[in-house]
This record gives C-alpha cells, structure tokens and sequence, in this order.
C-alpha cells in the first residue's frame, strides 16, 4: 500500500519520457544522456562532446520544464530554506558528481541499464549516502 | 543534426522530470528519508526510465554506427576505484542535503529560478574544483585528476 502522497503514474510516466530522452541521446548522438557531464562539458570543464551537442542539451532541460508549466500547470517544487543549504548541497554535487564520472542519470539510468559495474557501485553509493544524510538531518 | 537530437533529448528530459514529480526537492529528500515519512515516487521514475534504455543498449549493437553521429562515445562500464566511490559518497551526502542532483537542478532555472541558481552557482565552482585540481595535479607530475 503506497502513500497517498506518492505519484506512482506520474512517476512512472515521466520516468518513461526520462528513459526515452536517454536512449534518443545513446542512439542518435552515441553519447550518454549523463547531466553532470553534459553541463561540465558545456562550461568547458571537461567532457568530449562537441560544446553545441553539450549545450542543446543543457537548455532543452529548462525548456522542457517550462513547457510543462504552460501546457499542463504549475510545477510544484518547495526548496530548502536556507541558501546555506543549496550551496553545501551544490558543492558537494559537482564535486563528487566529476570525482565520481556522473550522477543519477549518467550513473542511475544510463549505467544501471547496462549493468555496468562502475555503475551499479556508484549508484548503491550516493543512494546509501543520500539515505544516511537524510537521516542524520533528521527530516 | 546531432545538436538538434540533444536539444529534443534535453527538451523530453526536462518535461519528464517536470511530470514525475523530481524537480521537488522536497519529493526527492522524501525518497531518499527512509526512517521517516517515505515517498516511493522516485522509485518509480528510475523504473519508468530504466526500461527504454534497457531496450537501447539492446539496439546499439545493430548499429554500426549512432543515427546522427559517426562514432560511440561510450564509456567502459569495469574499474570501480577509490575516487569513483569517494565521488560518490560525496555526491550522495550534496544530494541528501539539497534534495537536488544536476538535471533537477539545471530544469528547475525555469521553476525556481533563483534557488536553483544558487544550487548552480555552488554545483559549478564545486565542479571547477575537480577539473583544477587535476590539472594542477598532472602540472605537477602526480597523479589524479581524471582522464
């Protein structure tokens, strides 16, 4: 019995869309559809991609996500409080996202469907450490 | 072409994550708050996502090439190493903290622009940091940094 605040169709269905962006970018381009290193990549931080492959990409993300605010309504999103917060959380994203070759969706969703080792340990890790912090925050 | 294939893979990427729910921070700290109050839904996005790449690496192989590039840019899946798993414990702990991951972080300029841009602003100096850090370490004949 999942919680009634759960969004298991929406989830699932936006996962989907999620899934097929990946394997658009894998098929079409050759490239894996993994954000850390497409961003990085459009900042001149490291990758090969061509930078306009790189960037197209990066500013498709917003698009769609604004897309979605017209067609459909308002995303809702609530934040943490503190810019504190977001800082310490961003720094250690893009640090450990580079250190570790990718995040959720280089790692989680392009990795994990290969099985690739590299992968599988990467995502088991930031999923046993994202837990932990959780619980130590204590909410 | 290859730069319009990323701009649409980019577009459906972001309106994906705007309909299951994991631009909220919120939502993805409840994932993750397993002693606490539980939200499953990201269980079910990483499933959703999981099965047309599934189904994509099934069809690389006949493809002697990608449709609108001329070679595979993909990286080797062995070699677990120290700096894979510190990089993702730390990634891990920024993710708890923040509720935010790089896609999530970089659609939400179009929702809260001003928090995800404060997210951003930290994401890239922290990113910065590795990218200098090795190159400062190969400057110096040591190790590190990645390749």
């Amino acid at each position: 019995m999942l919680p009634d605040y759960a969004l298991p169709g929406p989830g699932f269905l936006g996962g989907l869309l999620i899934g097929l962006a990946a394997a658009l970018m894998l098929l079409g381009t050759g490239r894996i559809a993994g954000v850390s290193g497409l961003v990085a990549n459009s900042l001149a931080l490291g990758g090969d991609a061509p930078w306009r492959v790189a960037f197209a990409f990066t500013v498709g993300l917003p698009l769609g996500a604004a897309l979605v605010g017209a067609l459909i309504g308002p995303v809702p999103v609530t934040f943490p409080d503190l810019p504190a917060t977001l800082i310490t959380g961003g720094l250690l994203v893009g640090l450990g996202s580079r250190m570790g070759s990718g995040c959720t969706s280089g790692h989680g969703v392009c990795g994990l469907s290969r099985l690739s080792t590299r992968s599988v340990v990467a995502t088991l890790t930031f999923m046993a450490t994202g837990m932990l912090t959780v619980a130590l925050m204590g909410s | 072409m290859q730069t319009l294939v990323a701009l649409v893979a980019g577009v459906l990427f972001g309106v994906g994550l705007a309909l299951s729910g994991m631009l909220d921070p919120d939502r993805v700290r409840g994932f993750l708050a397993v002693t606490g109050r539980w939200d499953p839904t990201l269980a079910f996005v990483m499933g959703g996502a999981l099965l047309p790449m599934i189904v994509a690496w099934r069809l690389r192989p006949a493809l002697s090439q990608p449709l609108a590039g001329k070679r595979w840019h993909v990286p080797g899946t062995r070699g677990v190493t120290g700096e894979l798993v510190i990089g993702a414990v730390l990634f891990g702990a920024g993710w708890g903290i923040a509720g935010l991951c790089p896609g999530p972080a970089v659609a939400n300029l179009a929702v809260a622009p001003w928090a995800a841009l404060t997210f951003l602003v930290a994401m890239v100096a922290g990113m910065a940091l590795h990218t200098f850090a090795g190159r400062l370490g190969r400057a110096a004949g040591g190790g590190g940094g990645h390749p």
